[in-house]
Order: structure tokens, then C-alpha cells, then sequence
């Protein structure tokens, strides 16, 4: 397959760089890397074909044809009540929660120039968790509060990492230890307040710490859905400034970029977008760290590919969710732990791996 | 073709880049006070000194890495703080002695990223990037690597990859931060004639930080020795590097005697003289 459908004639040249083509538009000149566009591509069809379906299981059973006539407004009675209402605020907030955590774990691997800078292992979801927490047991706040407190507390969190880390310089090591670090204290005081919480309330913090998509309502996506929309194309103009940040900050600087206000302002947006995901479906391990990463291997990138991590990450949490409903242990396995097992056995095999962290 | 011999550059050309009486500070540790310097344009300078000595600090305030805490860093007749980062970028380009190489980018994009500041964010790549991106790896000898992960390469290739990438910024002024370390001998002198190339034939003004004094001695046109940040002597090499001098800025007892293959001061070290 090629571009070949996407413009004719002299608007795409070939240049030096390999796998790369320039699309021109009058002023406009975008380098458009071949593998890296039909990967995403590939992804998002994958990622609409597994929603469909994904509206189409469960106890009512619809046909996808069904499904897809119900989304199009010819649907009816019972089947667009529950697609409407139950299903898709589900898959939503699925497929967005997966989207933001992986551009954000993109910009955070990038910024640390390492595969293990991701907002989990750093202890930003952690952060976030607290918030949460908190509001549920202490203050038994609404869905909008706990997403709130989610979002703030998770900013609070990386801002006092992000201070800690950079003195003495910031160096990739540093940030993902005192990040580890801030997150093992917080992760201790997210126990403490479920032990010490009235228990009808520490069982519905302890749900949403396990990080689920059951009993999403459309409160909980339209948060996550619009911080996507709206945050994922910011961290896109970032990119390329962030990119030349991983060859060094003199490098960076010397070849004009401003490397602290890029930096501080990709770390803002991809703290914004982890606490929104995770505000939207609990603490979700796993997606940050590994959509970049798989994305980049399989698209063959070095840059830094927003778009690609996001479709990656959306794709990552479509699966894990469908893979937790349709396993036929009886249980219902939450999808952050769902994650989390797969999380743990990937960050295991990226361990021993030489020369990749 | 012009024969590879010295074309005298006009000594008296306006320099493009100075820095006047400037104070260099890292973290609150002062490093140079009141210091001024011109880079003779055209020419080919080296600057020496002992460790530690300031010369890597000087180098990154000339290039608006670091920014001064008196003084000015001057431009083409401007103080540097005064245009738009990539404006300097497109004037002076920088190797620092640290950089790092994103895990498995290739030796074509590692270079192209020098175009940067030649781009916009919706002007992604023109034909001028295509041809100083083939031409700084033609000049680097890197043409046969180009799709070859720079990881997989040896220290020798991989600073010339480096040297590719600030030559594709197409930058008249190229500031280089000892560019030779953690090269073998015959690497080194493949770098230094590279340079030499760069300013004999593009005309580019060179500043390069150098630890070996013969080479500085055969490569400069102009050499500037540091010590505890200030400059201590500058000039030709046969006026620069003296006994006197050596003695005083890098404790050496040495004899010098002219190179007998380029006719250039040769250092030859007797011993230290802080150890006795």
C-alpha cells in the first residue's frame, strides 16, 4: 500500500530521509513519515472496529449491524437505551482514558529520555489516586468532584516532583526516582485512608483504585473526551521541539528551542491528560509505559509520535477491556488490574532487555 | 580549484562574535570575571587551557547557552539576547561535548534534525533541507551510514554523524567543544582536517576547544589560552605557545621546536612542574 491515493504529482517528493515524504500545499510543508501514518491509520481502524463490537457484548446481545444503525439514530427501544446509556459512555471512556495516558506516557518518556518515564511509574497516578481517595472517603464528593480532586491532586503531585527533581539538574534517573519515591509515599497514605475509612465508602474507593470502565456515565467521558481533543494536538506542536530536547538540552538550545518553557508546558499537558484518565477510570498501570514504546516499534519511530501513542493507547485499553469482559473465569476483573498483570510482565521482559532503559 | 594553501583571511574584518567584559557564573560559583574576547572572523581559533580552566563555560555564552551576568555577548554587531532564538541558531551553531542520540534514530535523521531552525511547524521540509542535509554527510564521509542506527556505531563515526548534524544548521560561525575526545589519533586528525576544510574552503569561522597542544599549534590561526577564567595569552600559535607560557598556565617544562613536517611550533613536554 502506498500514498499513492493521497495526493498526485509534484505535491509529494521523496527526500534524503528514508521511509519519508514532504506533502506540499502551497506554503504548507509537512514531512509526513510513510510507516508512521499507515500504523496509526491501521490502529484507529482497530480501534473503531473492537468499539463496535465492544457495544455489542454483554448480557443484552446485539448484532454489530444492530450497533452500528442504533449510533447512525435508527435504532429503538431497549437495544438504544442500553448502547446509548450503558455502552458507549463505557467504550468512550475507554478509548479516550487510553488515548490521553498514552500521549502523556510519550511526553514523559521523552522528557526523561527513558522507557521507564511513564505518569504511573512516577507517581503522578498515584497522586491522582489521592485526590480521588480522599474525596470519596472523606468528603463523599460527586463523580465530578472525585475527577476534580483527581486532577488536581495528580498536578500537585508533578509539581513537586518536577521541583524536587531539578535541583542539582534534571537528568532522566532523577525524575523517575524521586518520582518512584513521591509515589510510594502517596501510595502509602491512599492505604492508610482506606483503612481508616467508613467501609461502604473504602469499597467504592477501593473500586475505583483498581481502575474500572463499569458503570461509566457520559459525567465521566465528556471530561476525558474534550482534555483529548484539545490537549493531545497542544502536545502535537510540542513535539517536535520535544524531540530535539531528548539529544540534550545544550543541543536542543543551540538549535533554538526553548528548551525549559517546551519542557515545563509537555510535562503541564501530560500531567492534565493523566489525571483526566485517570479521574475518568481509576489508576490504569501499564498503558502509559508501554503504547510509546509499542507504537515506536512497531511505526519505526525515533521522533516523538504523539498522535500514534495516543491511537496506541486507546487501542491497549479497548483490548484490555474487552479481554476482562469476555474471559470466561465468571469474574469480572477489574481493567486496571487487568493492565496491571499484562503491565507487569511487559515492564519484566523491557527489563531484560539490554540497552533499552 | 583553489590550491589547499593559506588564503591569508583579512586580519582586520570586523568580528562577528565577542563577548564584552563578561561575568560567566554556574550555579552561583563565579567563573570568569570581566572578560572579553573577539573570534577573528574567517580564521580557524583554538582555544587552550587546563582543566576546569573556563573554556567550555566561555563557549557556551558565546552561543547564548549561558547567559551572562554582566557584560554582553555581541553578534553581528548585536547583543546576542536581542534575536529570536532560532535566528541565532541559523548564525552559530554549537557541539557541546555531551549530547545524546534518541534510541534507534538513524544516521539521516540525527543530521536533519540540525535543519531546525531553518523550519517551521508548518514548514516542515524544503528542497534547501534536502541538499545541506546530503552535503553535510558527503563533507563528514557519513553518506554510506545514513540509514544505519546511530547506536550501532563506533565513537569515530558517531562524532562525525554529530559533526553532520551542526553542519547541516549551515551556520557561518561553528563553535566546537573538543570534538576529538574519545577519538583514536587518526580520528582526530579526519576531524581537525575536516575543520580546516570547513574554514579554508566555506570560509566558516571556527572556535574549537582542544586539550592537545600540537594539534592546536598545527590546525589554529589564532589561539586563545585560558586560565582560572581569564585569558592569559592569544595570537598566532608561534607567538602563543612559549616555555613561559606553557610553565605558567598548564605547569609544563617543555621545549619547543619547530615541526618538521608542517613548520609549526612543536611542544615536546619535559615534565611537570607542580609535581617536583
Amino acid at each position: 500500500m502506498s500514498l499513492d491515493a493521497v495526493g498526485s504529482g509534484d505535491v509529494r517528493a521523496r527526500t534524503t530521509l528514508r521511509g519519508a515524504r514532504v506533502m506540499r500545499l502551497g506554503p504548507v510543508s509537512l514531512l509526513v513519515r510513510t510507516r508512521a501514518l499507515l500504523t496509526t491509520l491501521v490502529l484507529l481502524g482497530l480501534v473503531a472496529v473492537l468499539a463496535a463490537y465492544a457495544l455489542s457484548v454483554g448480557t443484552f446481545r446485539l448484532h454489530v449491524a444492530e450497533v452500528v444503525q442504533i449510533l447512525l439514530g435508527n435504532g429503538g427501544g431497549v437495544g438504544e437505551r442500553i448502547v446509548m446509556n450503558i455502552r458507549l459512555p463505557r467504550v468512550l471512556t475507554g478509548v479516550f482514558a487510553g488515548a490521553a495516558l498514552g500521549a502523556s506516557g510519550a511526553v514523559f518518556q521523552s522528557v526523561s529520555r527513558n522507557a521507564l518515564g511513564s505518569p504511573d511509574v512516577i507517581g503522578f497516578t498515584t497522586g491522582a489516586a489521592t485526590g480521588a481517595i480522599a474525596q470519596i472517603v472523606i468528603f463523599g464528593g460527586s463523580a465530578v468532584a472525585v475527577a476534580l480532586s483527581a486532577v488536581v491532586t495528580g498536578l500537585f503531585t508533578a509539581a513537586v516532583v518536577y521541583l524536587l527533581a531539578s535541583k542539582g539538574g534534571r537528568t532522566g534517573y532523577r525524575l523517575i526516582l524521586i518520582g518512584i519515591g513521591v509515589g510510594s509515599i502517596l501510595g502509602a497514605l491512599n492505604g492508610l485512608m482506606l483503612v481508616r475509612g467508613d467501609l461502604d465508602d473504602a469499597i467504592s474507593a477501593n473500586l475505583w483504585l483498581a481502575g474500572s470502565l463499569n458503570a461509566r456515565t457520559w459525567v465521566h467521558v465528556w471530561p476525558v473526551l474534550v482534555g483529548v481533543v484539545v490537549l493531545v494536538p497542544l502536545v502535537a506542536v510540542l513535539s517536535r521541539r520535544l524531540s530535539m530536547i531528548e539529544m540534550g538540552d545544550d543541543v536542543a538550545r543551540q538549535l533554538g528551542v526553548r528548551v525549559e518553557r517546551t519542557r515545563l508546558s509537555a510535562v503541564f499537558l501530560a500531567v492534565l491528560l493523566a489525571a483526566l484518565a485517570t479521574a475518568a477510570a481509576g489508576p490504569i498501570a501499564f498503558v502509559a509505559l508501554a503504547a510509546p514504546q509499542l507504537y515506536g516499534r512497531l511505526a519505526r519511530m525515533s521522533d516523538l509520535a504523539v498522535f500514534g501513542s495516543a491511537s496506541m493507547g486507546a487501542l491497549l485499553l479497548i483490548v484490555a477491556d474487552l479481554t476482562s469482559q469476555l474471559l470466561p473465569l465468571g469474574l469480572t476483573l477489574p481493567i486496571g488490574r487487568m493492565t496491571g498483570i499484562i503491565g507487569g510482565i511487559y515492564l519484566i521482559w523491557l527489563l531484560t532487555r539490554p540497552r533499552s532503559v | 580549484m583553489t590550491p589547499p594553501g593559506h588564503s591569508e583571511p583579512s586580519a582586520d574584518v570586523e568580528p562577528r562574535l565577542r563577548a564584552d567584559t563578561v561575568t560567566l557564573a554556574y550555579d552561583g560559583r563565579t567563573v570568569s570575571t570581566d572578560l572579553s574576547v573577539s573570534i577573528p572572523s574567517g580564521r580557524f581559533t583554538v582555544i587552550l587551557g587546563p582543566n576546569a580552566c573556563g573554556k567550555t563555560t566561555l563557549l557556551r555564552a558565546l552561543a547564548r547557552l549561558l547567559n551572562p551576568h554582566g557584560g554582553q555577548v555581541v553578534l553581528d554587531g548585536k547583543d546576542i539576547r536581542r534575536y529570536p532564538t532560532k535566528e541565532v541558531a541559523r548564525r552559530l551553531g554549537l557541539l557541546p561535548q555531551s549530547s545524546f542520540a534518541p534510541f534507534g534514530i538513524s544516521v539521516a535523521d540525527l543530521v536533519a534534525r540540525g535543519r531546525f531552525p531553518h523550519q517551521r511547524a508548518l514548514q516542515q521540509w524544503s528542497q534547501a533541507d534536502d541538499v545541506a542535509v546530503t552535503h553535510a554527510m558527503q563533507v563528514t564521509n557519513v553518506t554510506e551510514l545514513a540509514e544505519r542506527s546511530v547506536d550501532e556505531l563506533s565513537g569515530g563515526q558517531r562524532q562525525r554523524v554529530w559533526l553532520a548534524m551542526v553542519l547541516a544548521q549551515e551556520t557561518p560561525l561553528l563553535l566546537l567543544d573538543e570534538p576529538t575526545t574519545f577519538l583514536d589519533i587518526a580520528h582526530q586528525l579526519e576531524v581537525l582536517e575536516l575543520c580546516r576544510r570547513l574554514n579554508r574552503h566555506d570560509g566558516r569561522t571556527l572556535v574549537l576547544v582542544l586539550h592537545d597542544l600540537n594539534q592546536a599549534a598545527r590546525y589554529a590561526d589564532h589561539i586563545i589560552v585560558m586560565r582560572d577564567g581569564a585569558i592569559v595569552a592569544e595570537g598566532a600559535p608561534h607567538a602563543v605557545l612559549t616555555p613561559t607560557m606553557l610553565a605558567e598556565v598548564f605547569g609544563l617544562q617543555a621545549h619547543i621546536m619547530a615541526d618538521p613536517i608542517t613548520g609549526t611550533p612543536l611542544v615536546i613536554p619535559i615534565g611537570s612542574l607542580s609535581s617536583r
